[in-house]
């Protein structure tokens, strides 16, 4: 898809070679969190005592298999769930605080659109509530972030007239108004058939590049895990724990056909270890 | 469709299966207009066939074709009996529903009102209206007060329900969607919850606009000398078969226009494709 043309607006001054990589601002940082849930039968150990920490730019994926706590660390993260103990700092303040100043923006598994608004009146939503009307100056227009995510021409569709990729990447280009700092993906691509998955990996890669937004990223793929991340935090379930965090030795700029080469294959079969691990 | 056209479409335009797959369509939509009109035909010819060979008295039954002669004769008077019926049912459907819309917003905001008087709302609601109705007359006298005070009655519980589902029944990521963007309560209820509730609302209005219809009446039976119901029980009384059914006709009618134009309301305001709703 030609983008070249709406590129420039979306990261001005930042072009994406020159991005910085690691200014040693961190942008996420989880301590030692721990989330329980009490319910009638038995208290759930959500996360267990979870550390990590994300650098400014960076992209990391969440891994691990159902149960594993993964959805819940990034509601954390968002301020959508308070953790039982522990601390997490999100651009060096409370995760409330960058609520409240638009720092977050998160991608539902199921696109969560409005059925009754038309797909750019559904990424115009954030300019609506919550106190934020107006976009920060130089900041991509919901037209625009349409066409950032290969959506020129279907700015007046309702969401049952587009496929579910489609309505994925709309819920993208609303996660990416007034230019967050950070966006949370919780399994965004995982309901979609395969083909539509790898494209819209392709192209989260892509917009990456291009904004330099920091990414955290939930799936239980481990190729998409690898081919996404520049580092993959695997978890371990019952209960919810860190078993290891993996830098992804591979270029930045990634085709698809990475994943049938040997260094991607070596960093899977460190991964499955590290999976099968449990106990 | 487009693969069809690469194969059969060579430069003639439409190809024969496609043209064929839209005759086809045609006649289905022509068979399901025809068949529903055959269907009423044949009962009213029945209807005429039994009447005339058990030569059934007139002030027991009458023939199809002396109801639409009094349909005609006595258009002024199915008229004029009308009106207050359609005010009655009209203005109760709008007074109740308003009613239950307001009473639903309160309710999905003040959760300990909800819980304290909902059940009392079931309560209500589980009496027939048939007890009811003279309650009310009892209580607001003869005019169009109690026509319309029952009407609004058995408007309100259905929507009531309905629309607290509605308001209630958003899409939990929609409501984090709402939380992660640091909506306000009022902004949640405005830009999520009322839209959701839209095709709820629409479902319940549906239902009392036939119903609205029905509690009028019943109110024009117990203490009334206008409107249809009060037509029905005159002719009843009266041993006027025709105008009884014709009186009956007429009141079936508006009922159907008034779901039909509740219906109408319905496509042109909920334009998005609503979840499946009981």
């Amino acid at each position: 898809m030609a983008m070249a043309e709406p590129l420039a607006r979306v990261s001005p001054g930042a072009p994406p070679d020159k991005r910085p990589r690691a200014d040693g601002e961190v942008a996420v940082a989880c301590r030692n969190v721990s989330v329980r849930f009490i319910t009638d039968r038995r208290t759930v150990t959500a996360l267990d005592d979870v550390s990590f920490s994300v650098e400014n730019g960076g992209f990391m994926t969440l891994l691990g298999p159902s149960g594993c706590g993964k959805s819940t660390l990034l509601r954390v993260v968002a301020d959508l769930l308070a953790p039982t103990s522990g601390t997490v700092s999100v651009l060096g303040r409370t995760p409330r605080e960058a609520r409240l100043d638009r720092a977050l923006g998160f991608v539902f598994q199921d696109a969560a659109l409005l059925p009754w608004r038309t797909a750019l009146e559904n990424v115009s939503l954030p300019l609506e509530v919550g106190g934020h009307r107006g976009l920060p100056a130089g900041a991509p227009t919901p037209g625009e972030l349409l066409r950032l995510v290969g959506l020129e021409g279907w700015e007046a569709s309702f969401p049952h007239e587009l496929s579910g990729g489609m309505r994925q990447r709309v819920s993208i280009a609303r996660a990416l108004l007034g230019g967050p700092r950070i966006l949370l993906m919780d399994e965004p691509f995982g309901a979609l058939d395969e083909i539509t998955r790898d494209r819209l990996n392709e192209e989260l890669r892509r917009i990456w590049l291009q904004t330099g937004t920091t990414i955290l990223f939930v799936t239980h793929s481990v190729y998409e895990a690898i081919y996404l991340g520049e580092t993959v935090l695997v978890l371990a379930a019952n209960p919810g724990r860190v078993r290891a965090a993996v830098e992804i030795d591979l270029p930045r700029e990634r085709a698809l056909a990475i994943r049938e080469t040997e260094p991607f294959n070596r960093i899977t079969a460190k991964l499955r270890e590290h999976l099968a691990g449990e106990a | 469709m487009s693969a069809s056209t690469d194969i059969a479409g060579i430069g003639s335009g439409i190809d024969p299966a496609e043209a064929e797959y839209r005759r086809a369509k045609q006649r289905e939509a022509l068979r399901r207009k025809v068949l529903p009109c055959l269907g009423i035909l044949i009962g009213i010819a029945v209807w005429a066939a039994l009447v005339e060979f058990l030569k059934v008295p007139p002030f027991i039954a009458p023939s199809p074709l002396v109801v639409l002669e009094t349909l005609i004769a006595k258009s002024d008077v199915l008229l004029s009996n009308l009106w207050p019926t359609v005010i009655e049912a009209v203005g109760g459907f709008i007074i109740g529903n308003l009613f239950a819309i307001s009473l639903a917003t309160l309710f999905v905001h003040r959760k300990t009102l909800s819980e304290t008087f909902f059940p009392l709302v079931v309560l209500i609601n589980s009496i027939p209206v048939v007890a009811k109705a003279p309650i009310l007359v009892l209580l607001l006298g003869n005019g169009f007060a109690p026509k319309i005070a029952i009407a609004a009655v058995i408007s309100f519980f259905p929507t009531l329900v309905n629309m607290v589902r509605g308001l209630e029944a958003v899409n939990p990521q929609a409501m984090e969607l709402m939380r992660v963007l640091s909506a306000s309560k009022r902004e949640i209820f405005l830009k999520l919850r009322l839209y959701n509730s839209l095709p709820y609302l629409f479902s319940a209005l549906r239902i009392s606009a036939s119903s609205s219809v029905v509690g009028a009446i019943v109110g024009e039976w117990i203490g009334s000398n206008y409107g249809i119901g009060a037509l029905i029980i005159q002719a009843t009384y009266a041993f006027d078969s025709a105008l009884l059914y014709a009186t009956v006709l007429v009141g079936s009618a508006f009922s159907v226009l008034f779901f039909m134009a509740i219906s109408l309301a319905e496509r042109l305001i909920v334009r998005w494709q609503p979840p499946a709703v009981a």
